[in-house]
């Protein structure tokens, strides 16, 4: 697979460190507008949208209330799912290398079929000592919810979407994480068409544990890039 | 966060042992918003099992015989039918709302792709 250098509107992170950073593609995006809008809403995802829109409006329903109780749902279809596919690249070298090169295909190898979307690719980036990648939609909020569950309301909040290509270090700051120096944030932009999974840094503490159980550590945020895992301490040890 | 109760009252709803399960995000919105009906006090999940269970029936009478997978096709439907005869939203509305909801996609799109 080719591995080209690609270009701001797909990789719009800033600052000093990221500038210096060589954002590797899975994917040679050329059809660059095609690929960042994202497609128009449709069919029956319009049908209710348009009625959550005409409820909100008329005060019947508060949408954010209703995200609420979609986040509460999420963890019906995710993201323990993403979760099995860090700890098998993390116990698995060469799954790793094959997930980093073409995620969509290689995930099939644990039974997962697919994205949900199957329109979409979805690319698998790593992060390391040096890397820290996050996952943003700037437009709306494309998210590899087949893998991860639903979006977090945080994940579709304007601040964030904004915020996370222009300044990602205070982002990931807010969201607890401290990096150093010399570390590069690489911020991928989600689309209709692309879906990005993080695979975090396996936690240190863990050496000897089933995939199982390092699944089991896998949160969320640190699919999404916005949470560094912390090392694994067993209960009752300070 | 809902009455175990009233869920039971629903025949075929996809579940766990712990709850309703979605394979798609617009089932767990067209699912959301009945609950938030239902706790503004619009609805009661006897009325919605009585709506729901109308158009599950008519589906099936129509020789659809749903194993599940087209559930939440029919709870939306059955959702869409309610605001329509309590007047909470009508045909018309709803269409123009999609229309606006493109047109602002598009806008939002050609921005998009002139900002830089």
């Amino acid at each position: 697979m080719a591995k080209k250098k690609i270009s701001r509107r797909n990789f719009l992170a800033t600052g000093p460190a990221v500038a210096a950073g060589s954002a590797i593609s899975a994917r040679g995006l050329t059809q660059e507008s095609e690929a960042v809008h994202g497609t128009p809403p449709s069919g029956i995802s319009l049908r209710v949208q348009s009625l959550i829109s005409v409820l909100t409006k008329k005060g019947l329903l508060d949408p954010k209330a209703v995200d609420a109780l979609i986040e509460y749902y999420e963890t019906k279809i995710g993201p323990h799912t993403g979760a099995q596919v860090v700890a098998r690249a993390w116990v698995d070298p060469a799954f790793k290398t094959r997930l980093l090169e073409n995620a969509s295909s290689t995930i099939t190898e644990l039974g997962l079929t697919g994205i949900g979307n199957s329109r979409a690719d979805l690319v698998a980036v790593a992060n390391s000592a040096q890397v820290q990648n996050m996952v943003v939609c700037t437009l709306c909020s494309c998210y590899p919810w087949a893998l991860l569950g639903l979006p977090p309301s945080w994940y579709k909040d304007f601040a964030f979407r904004s915020r996370a290509v222009i300044e990602p270090r205070a982002v990931l700051e807010e969201f607890g994480m401290t990096l150093e120096e010399d570390v590069e944030v690489h911020v991928w932009d989600s689309t209709a068409d692309l879906r990005y999974l993080v695979i975090p840094e396996r936690p240190e503490g863990t050496e000897g544990m089933t995939e199982e159980e390092l699944a089991a550590l896998v949160t969320r945020d640190s699919m999404v890039g916005v949470e560094k895992l912390q090392p694994y301490r067993p209960e009752g040890e300070v | 966060m809902i009455d175990p109760k009233a869920l039971k009252n629903l025949p075929l709803l996809p579940r766990d042992e712990e709850g309703p399960v979605f394979e798609e995000p617009w089932q767990a919105q067209a699912f959301a918003v009945v609950v938030q009906l239902s706790e503004a006090g619009l609805i009661t999940w006897k009325e919605w099992a009585q709506y729901l269970g109308s158009v599950i029936r008519e589906a099936e009478s129509r020789g659809e015989h749903d194993t599940g997978k087209r559930y939440y096709e029919h709870w939306l439907t059955a959702l869409e039918r309610f605001a329509r005869e309590k007047n909470l939203a009508q045909s018309d509305e709803l269409e123009r709302e999609k229309e606006e909801i493109l047109a602002r996609f598009i806008e939002h799109t050609h921005t998009h792709t002139h900002s830089d």
